[in-house]
């Protein structure tokens, strides 16, 4: 149960490391990269995934 | 690389018989003499807020350079008119940045910007992102700056989403200048222009999301006035979205206390990837822009001298230097020499003494003359007030329109650069020339006789008489050649011949 981050359609904004519950999304060589032991997909926390929630770009942070 | 090329004190042709200054005392008036221009009339101690800040003042962007830092890339509203995925070094736009900075690097490309362009009297967050909602960065970067170099200006541009969170925060900052782009103040013009905004770590879309938006864009104003911080609202006009609703935007605005307003045109293109450029919008056409500037010209004073800079632009207004500090290239121990940066200001002093006084005079002379004519003038400038710059090698011209209400900035014109290797191109000469319609006189500092017969031929008179006189001594004279019944400088525009 984890989200992951479709590295060709990443803005590199950071929102989503920022946006980020359980600390799981870092920047990592040349992008954003979900750590999938980490990522909670907000369960218990927000009603939506937040890196999803707040990404520019659409279908860009999807269930892994 | 070049030096900078803000030249002061180089020529001084101002008469002798000026009358003293009006020294800035704190809570006196200022006469008009301190305004942002001739016509304003504002309190001293604003002055003295505004004078070394670039985009806050007109004047000031002759002599004195913002930085933008972009640190702080998050962002927590989508804009119609944004996408951060594409950056060209050639463009330049707001939102637009080569590379990404983390507090510590800003700092040092701070410090070492610093030590080389004494001008440098502000830093920015602007983008790409928001300097609000990416607070944890904004605010390590300032803290780091401010240590550094006590005596530089913040500033940061907003949305204004989040910004009724850090208000507080900001004014112990000593952060003086805040922007914030306000597009609207009814949420059916916003569903247009805002697709979605993240708050409370919720996603809200359409006239929801506006509505939000608005009410917190409203409460972060009100809460600066309050606080005594100067604010600066930039509006993007959009053609067809919220071009009329902008003089709504202006009274909201001015009700709450901003201190200026800068209407924007929009920047769109397909290739900039935005859904704006995606679908076809299009952008305002100068004279639409000027149309709206000159009806909300009213008590927020307007700004006429911006150049929508990059998202990590460096130097002066109009001449970014942004490739030349690429973080590469700066090492990492950056010694920081203030001696230049002092001198520079010492000179700036004088220069702008001797400038306003000119400028002052000039005015006086154009109003005591009783006519009711009007030109527009176009000048070639590379700074500090003087027409200073040949013909062939500028990229843009001020415009300056003299009137009975006296002699003023009223927008710029860009140019693609004409003389590329010393050969003129016609091609080039032919856009300049579409550029400068509507224009009276063109002053530059050298131009040649082929281009001089061209522009003559469309209307426009062009000179270098005037070379590296003050812009408003020069615009003076021939206000009153014109206009004034008796020929002051009979060989300033006599035929090209």
């Amino acid at each position: 149960m984890a989200f992951k981050i479709i590295v060709s359609q990443c803005t590199q904004c950071g929102a989503c490391e920022f946006e980020c519950p359980s600390d799981a999304i870092s920047f990592k060589g040349e992008g954003y990269v979900v750590d999938s032991k980490k990522c909670t997909e907000c369960k218990g926390e927000f009603d939506t995934q937040q890196c999803a929630s707040v990404c520019p770009m659409p279908k860009t942070c999807v269930p892994a | 690389m070049s030096e900078p090329e803000i030249k002061v004190g180089t020529t001084s042709r101002a008469p002798s018989h000026r009358a003293p200054m009006a020294p800035a005392m704190p809570g006196g008036r200022a006469s008009s003499s301190y305004g942002l221009s001739v016509t304003d009339d504002i309190d001293a101690r604003i002055w003295e807020r505004i004078k070394d800040h670039p985009c806050f003042s007109e004047q000031a962007h002759h002599y004195f350079a913002r930085m933008h830092v972009a640190v702080a890339p998050a962002c927590n509203i989508q804009c119609n008119y944004c996408n951060r995925k594409y950056d060209c070094t050639n463009e330049s736009r707001p939102g637009v940045a080569s590379v990404k900075l983390t507090p510590d690097q800003a700092l040092r490309k701070v410090l070492a910007v610093a030590s080389k362009v004494p001008e440098l009297s502000v830093i920015g967050i602007a983008g790409p992102g928001d300097a609000c909602y990416d607070w944890r960065k904004t605010i390590a970067t300032f803290e780091g700056i401010s240590r550094e170099i006590p005596d530089i200006k913040l500033c940061i541009s907003t949305n204004g989403l989040a910004l009724p969170d850090h208000v507080d925060e900001l004014a112990d900052m000593n952060v003086d200048h805040v922007t914030i782009t306000i597009n609207m103040v009814d949420p059916e013009v916003g569903a247009k222009i805002y697709p979605w905004i993240l708050h409370g770590h919720r996603r809200y879309t359409g006239i929801e999301a506006a509505r939000i938006l608005h009410k917190r864009q409203m409460l972060g104003l009100e809460m600066l006035t309050k606080r005594g911080i100067l604010t600066k609202i930039n509006s993007v006009m959009i053609p067809g979205v919220n071009d009329t609703h902008l003089v709504e935007v202006n009274r909201w605005i001015r009700d709450r206390g901003a201190f200026m307003h800068n209407v924007v045109p929009l920047i769109s293109k397909p290739s900039h990837g935005t859904y704006y450029g995606l679908t076809g919008q299009r952008c305002p056409e100068p004279f639409e822009l000027k149309a709206l500037q000159d009806c909300l010209d009213g008590d927020v004073k307007l700004m006429r001298h911006c150049q929508q800079c990059r998202a990590d632009a460096v130097g002066l207004l109009g001449n970014d230097r942004e490739r030349e500090f690429a973080l590469d290239q700066i090492s990492t121990k950056v010694e920081f020499d203030t001696s230049k940066r002092e001198a520079y200001r010492r000179l700036v002093q004088h220069e702008r003494r001797d400038q306003l006084a000119a400028k002052l005079d000039a005015n006086k002379a154009v109003k005591s003359l009783g006519s009711w004519g009007a030109l527009a003038v176009a000048v070639a400038t590379k700074g500090g007030g003087r027409i200073n710059e040949h013909f062939g090698q500028a990229r843009e011209f001020q415009v300056y329109a003299v009137s009975p209400k006296g002699i003023n900035l009223v927008g710029h014109r860009k140019v693609e650069q004409y003389c590329l290797g010393g050969l003129g191109e016609k091609a080039t000469l032919d856009h300049t020339i579409v550029a400068l319609d509507g224009i009276d006189i063109l002053l530059s500092s050298k131009i040649g006789d082929c281009p001089k017969k061209r522009l003559a031929e469309t209307g426009v008179r062009a000179s270098d008489a005037f070379s590296y006189d003050y812009i408003e001594t020069a615009i003076g004279a021939l206000y009153a050649a014109e206009f004034g019944g008796k020929p002051a400088m009979p060989t300033a525009l006599g035929p090209s011949n």
